[in-house]
């Protein structure tokens, strides 16, 4: 019985993505046989362990450990991210509560929205006058969107049953907001959340290939200068893993709050 | 004292997309207070907008409505609802549910320990003080639907309004709630109005049933008197040669009198 279940839980929960994983390795390997400049699977396992086996050197501002690169990103996308999250949330729970501002904020979130993010950076760098601010501008503004729109449809889709039960009871505005608005906004909030950090990482990689400085959009471009195809493929697996674990954490939060 | 609740030729016209929508017209109905007034009517007639003008959480077009001898000018505490679909918090657990209520009416002149008290003695009166830490998604509906009578009820109201309160339940656990509310009303003395379209659960619980007529602009059809003694046993009653003779009257004003347009 039991080995049964393991055979089971093992025919359908892993085996179908270590046959992806393995499948996409094979793919690989077959076109670097036919291609000169695409490194194969087992030279680039080797060119990852070295550099994983040493991630946080420090080798002046420009040559620096995986680790570093990693961080320096997450980091600009931490604070890109907080600070869009410090103003669409409550943003949002504005243009949820009051129809007028909803109004008057709808054409300009339509209209701003569909803007590619990068398209922004030129206005980073010409506010800030540096590269990082310039970054995590790009990042502020392309996670704000989501944040704004999810919280207010949150909301917006409030069930009249619960705002009955606060004016039944006549709760004061503050409780209504923490007793009742908050917790049924959450889980749209964190769905919210959860679609700007995955357009906050995809944006960070391209934002910084144009701004520089450390982090693993950079290296990405700094390995192309150097023709290090390794390293580059190893950066497209590393991007694609954070951004999944990011995925997951959230989604793992989003979980834990709802009812 | 008479004329607790009172409504005052009420009428409630709603705006639609197609226009004027007369809801209610020329309500007039007096509720004595510790009276057990039942709303009935075929789906779509008023009776959770009637419900709903008690409570304060409509207003109407034109005519006046008070409670205790004031006007009701928006809903309020003293005025507890009961919903049809319970309407708990799920965030919060049966405890903090009945407790967001004692702590709004009682919280500005008792002490913790007492607010406390007071939600477990609520708990307690629909016989859930086990349920006390469990969210309403781990609970039945039959609990659920206690727990939002218990949070009503714990706010010491002086109108207890429900709407079908019993209307999603299966027939036994309607049937168990009945005798249990008909205690908890006896115990407190509570004057309650409520929303059904049952009529065995109309006749049994009322003191007296406001029959309402049809939609658009429906108004009170008539009123029926249910003189049956208390305590009341629905054994008994299923015998009781008045009883039939009463649950009759309400079926010939709902199906022959005033029947549903499209159901006829
Ligand atoms: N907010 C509203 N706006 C427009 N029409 C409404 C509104 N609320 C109720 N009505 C209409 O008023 C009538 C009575 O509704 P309701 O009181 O809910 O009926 P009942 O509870 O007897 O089934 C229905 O025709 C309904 O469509
Ligand atoms: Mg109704």
């Amino acid at each position: 019985m039991q080995t049964r279940e393991l055979k089971e839980m093992l025919t359908t929960t892993v085996l179908p993505p270590l046959l992806g994983v393995a499948f996409l390795i094979g793919l690989w390997g077959l076109l670097a046989q036919t291609s000169e400049a695409l490194p194969g699977p087992l030279k680039t396992w080797h060119s990852a362990v070295e550099l994983f086996s040493d991630p946080f050197y420090r080798h002046g501002p420009n040559d620096q450990g995986i680790g570093w690169n990693i961080l320096n990103s997450l980091q600009r996308v931490a604070t890109g991210f907080g600070l869009a999250a410090l103003i669409g949330i409550p943003l949002g729970f504005m243009i949820g509560r009051f129809r007028f501002l909803d109004k008057m904020t709808s054409p300009l979130i339509s209209l701003l929205k569909p803007v590619s993010p990068l398209a922004w950076l030129p206005i980073g760098l010409l506010v800030f006058k540096a590269a990082n601010p310039a970054a995590i501008w790009v990042i502020f503004i392309s996670s704000i969107w989501p944040m704004i729109i999810n919280t207010a449809m949150g909301v917006r889709q409030l069930p009249q049953d619960y705002m009955n039960v606060a004016k039944v009871l006549k709760l004061s505005e503050w409780k209504i907001f923490t007793h009742i608005l908050f917790p049924a906004t959450l889980p749209y909030m964190l769905t919210g959340v959860r679609l700007a950090i995955g357009t906050a990482w995809l944006v960070i990689v391209a934002a910084e290939m144009l701004t520089g400085g450390v982090g693993i959009g950079f290296w990405v471009w700094d390995e192309w200068n150097n023709l290090n195809v390794e390293h580059i493929i190893i950066a497209i697996f590393v991007v694609g893993i954070v951004g999944l674990l990011l995925e997951q954490l959230l989604v793992w939060l989003a979980k834990r709050f709802s009812y | 004292m008479k004329r607790y609740v009172q409504v005052e030729n009420a009428r409630m016209v709603f705006n639609t997309r197609q226009g004027e929508f007369v809801a209610l017209r020329d309500i007039e109905l007096n509720i004595e207070r510790g009276e057990f007034v039942s709303l009935i009517g075929h789906s779509g007639c008023g009776k959770s907008t009637l419900l709903n003008l008690i409570a304060g959480l409509l207003l109407p077009s034109s005519g006046n409505l008070f409670c205790a001898g004031r006007e009701i000018a928006g809903p309020g505490p003293d005025r507890a609802v009961v919903f049809q679909n319970h309407s708990l918090l799920p965030w919060m657990t049966c405890f903090e549910n009945i407790h967001l209520g004692v702590e709004r009416v009682f919280g500005a002149t008792e002490d913790k320990a007492k607010l406390r008290q007071r939600t477990l003695d609520a708990l307690a009166l629909v016989h859930l003080s086990h349920a006390e830490k469990k969210y309403p998604h781990e609970i039945s509906g039959g609990m659920k639907q206690r727990v939002g009578i218990a949070r009503a009820l714990a706010m010491q109201p002086k109108v207890l309004l429900m709407d079908e309160p019993f209307g999603a339940l299966d027939a036994l656990t309607r049937a168990h709630l009945q005798d249990e509310l008909m205690k908890i009303v006896a115990e407190t003395r509570s004057t309650v109005v409520m929303v059904t379209h049952d009529v065995d659960e109309a006749v049994l619980l009322s003191d007296r049933i406001v029959m309402m007529t049809n939609g658009p602009a429906a108004t009170i059809g008539e009123i029926l008197d249910v003189d049956l003694p208390r305590p009341r046993n629905r054994l008994a009653l299923a015998n009781d040669a008045h009883y039939h003779q009463l649950r009759g009257a309400v079926l010939e004003f709902l199906y022959q009198k005033h029947a549903h347009k499209e159901a006829a």
